[in-house]
């Protein structure tokens, strides 16, 4: 049955296709796109395949090349995986359609090709980070994921190039701290596969070498996610990347860092390991809410739109972290920081292409100069303001329960000053959101140009994506409430033997 | 203590030149002196792997034909292969590394003329301006 190789499939399909790309650009360059959604269909379809599976049977594991797991490398999937792929991919074909016409704007034509593979294979290493089991594939996949972004954002405009040599600094010192750690552990145990490691590694937690491993670890991952002190290459890359690069970037593969870093956390080493030897969580939990705030501050100071919702991101890792840092004190356990997963991919998603949208068709980035701009574009507005809403939390939007369910994870924590922390940087967001709504609705247009205002849309196949997104950001928030998704996440939180308060 | 030391030789080795490859990167201002300092960070933690698997008196992970089938029970002979296969990878990796650092450092140089960090960020601004 071809259900079977699944795993395999969602890797290999994209990873072959992007080598074709070029070849066939060569000849014929309207045809990247085609082969670009293709791939990332048969990334969608085995996504789906594989989670509905997992709801029915449970985990999946790959032995590649049929060798057993601890020698071979084995492809696993469990609810984790198998939720956060259907993500990637959806926002993979997402950015995909959106970046059809923008990229022939931005991009010289005859780079066309070249972009699109490197943006399919930005994908395959998201993907594959997701699927694999294994802790060095894991460090090949993110830096097959990491070099395509380099390259994504050096295409940028200008200033794009001394970004990404920033991004290409930090993200080495991250990758290679996490080289580092998965060495300390290959000393101490002698395996790599994540399974085995995690057999392995309790009757050696009080070493110093796991410990020392864990932090190296911990860190490296934590410059991937632009944790807040780490962050500092984050704003610059979002904000010169071309617009479909931005789109991908803050939503796959910023989400993809954050599941290996829980993988690592929760399913390499365990709660046990967390809780009594290395209690990380309390400081994770601080951290995140520093984050949640100060990048807040920092997007109000903006006036580049597409930079201050990259400060906005650091916030939202920020309440992702939070959801992560608390798991162990709530019964509620991993579902807050699963839900703001999937929950800020569409609301950053939807906002980025809005963002997008106004550089592409208005030529405006900076929000000052946003007048009259819901007149003339109404539609992408429109996604604006819905997905901006659903960020500052009104209620039934995705933004809405993720922060409900922080509060009751904050309030089992008996951690009050989170709550507290919630509240302000929600404040902070309707500050700089309820600017840039004003601007573009309220405050009067100049002169006597008012009146002569047309509307003036962007192109469908860049709306499309950015409408539905933007409803996706209510449908899903009722979906989280009607709990379509339970199950997902009670399978993640009783294989990580979360979600019983000790 | 000298025994200490000693007896974590490789180990301190690559301290020293992880810490030389770090300080290249955060504080020099020059770009492409940045770059020479990942490339040393990176290797650092290829000698690292590579000394891990050592071994005294052990010989390369090649089994010749008189040993005959007992050959792999005799781990004890062999270096540990697998360090030095995880970093055959780690090194393409580097590589790659360097290959697109230096790209984009020959358009960076085309665009500003320079390596300078805070020469560009100057001529950056005037253009912003």
């Amino acid at each position: 049955m071809i259900s079977e190789q699944f795993p395999a499939l969602i890797v290999v399909t994209p990873l072959i296709l992007s080598f074709f790309i070029p070849v066939v650009g060569w000849w014929r360059r309207s045809l990247c796109l085609p082969i670009v959604l293709v791939a990332l269909s048969v990334c969608m379809v085995s996504a789906i395949g594989m989670l509905d599976t997992v709801l029915k049977h449970g985990k999946i594991s790959y032995w590649l090349g049929m060798w057993e797991p601890p020698w071979g490398i084995e492809y696993v999937v469990d609810y984790l995986n198998a939720y956060v792929l259907v993500i990637v991919s959806f926002f993979g074909i997402a950015a995909a359609i959106y970046s059809k016409r923008n990229v022939e704007k931005e991009i010289p034509e005859h780079k066309i090709p070249q972009f699109y593979t490197l943006l399919l294979l930005n994908i395959t290493g998201c993907l594959g980070i997701v699927v694999t089991g294994d802790a060095f594939n894991l460090y090949v996949l993110l830096e097959i994921a990491s070099f395509s972004a380099y390259g994504l954002v050096a295409i940028g405009s200008e200033g794009a190039l001394v970004a990404s040599f920033r991004y290409i600094v930090m993200g080495t010192i991250g990758a290679c701290f996490y080289l580092l750690g998965v060495g300390y552990l290959y000393i101490v145990t002698g395996s790599l596969n994540m399974e085995n490691l995690r057999i392995l590694l309790p009757p050696l937690y009080d070493t110093r070498a796991v410990q020392t491993a864990f932090v190296f670890i911990l860190i490296g991952l934590g410059i991937k996610i632009a944790l807040f002190p780490l962050h500092t290459w984050q704003p610059n890359a979002y904000t010169y990347a071309p617009s479909a690069v931005s789109v991908l970037i803050s939503t796959a593969m910023a989400k993809t860092c954050v599941y290996a870093l829980i993988r690592i956390i929760f399913s390499v080493f365990t709660v046990d390991f967390i809780t009594r030897y290395v209690p990380i969580l309390d400081i994770i939990c601080w951290v995140s809410v520093v984050a949640m705030i100060a990048g807040s501050i920092f997007a109000i100071q903006e006036s580049n739109l597409k930079r201050m919702l990259a400060y906005s991101s650091i916030a939202n890792v920020g309440y992702i972290m939070l959801g992560v840092g608390l798991a162990t004190f709530t019964p509620l356990g991993l579902t807050p920081a699963l839900m703001h997963i999937l929950n800020h991919a569409v609301m950053k998603g939807c906002l980025f292409m809005a963002a997008c949208a106004f550089i592409y068709k208005a030529g405006l980035w900076d929000i000052r100069d946003f007048t009259g701009l819901g007149r003339r574009m109404p539609y992408t507005c429109f996604a604006f303001i819905l997905a901006a809403l659903a960020m500052i939390g009104m209620p039934p939007s995705v933004g809405f329960i993720t922060k409900w369910y922080l509060i009751l994870a904050a309030i089992d924590a008996k951690q009050y000053v989170f709550v507290a922390a919630i509240f302000f940087s929600t404040l902070l967001m309707i500050v700089y959101f309820w600017r840039v709504i004003e601007i573009m609705y309220l405050k009067p247009v100049e002169g006597s140009k008012g009146n002569e205002i047309k509307i003036d849309e962007e192109p469908v196949s860049m709306l499309i994506p950015g409408l539905a997104l933007a409803v996706l950001c209510f449908l899903i928030g009722i979906a989280w409430v009607s709990g379509v998704f339970s199950p997902i996440t009670e399978g993640v939180n009783s294989r990580f033997g979360l979600g019983i308060v000790p | 203590m000298l025994e200490y030391l000693i007896s974590k030789y490789n180990y301190w080795m690559y301290v020293v030149i992880i810490l030389i490859g770090f300080y290249g990167m955060m504080a020099k201002s020059n770009l492409m002196k940045k770059l020479i300092g990942m490339g040393i960070f990176q290797w650092a933690i290829i000698f690292y792997f590579m000394s891990i698997s050592a071994k005294k008196g052990a010989t390369l992970q090649i089994i010749s034909g008189h040993h005959g089938a007992y050959a792999v029970a005799r781990a004890v002979d062999y270096v540990n292969p697998l360090p030095s296969v995880l970093m055959l990878t780690a090194i393409v990796v580097a590589v790659a590394t360097t290959g697109i650092t230096l790209s984009v450092l020959i358009l960076i140089f085309r665009r500003y003329g320079t390596f300078e960090e805070d020469e560009i960020i100057k001529l950056m601004n005037e253009k912003g301006k």
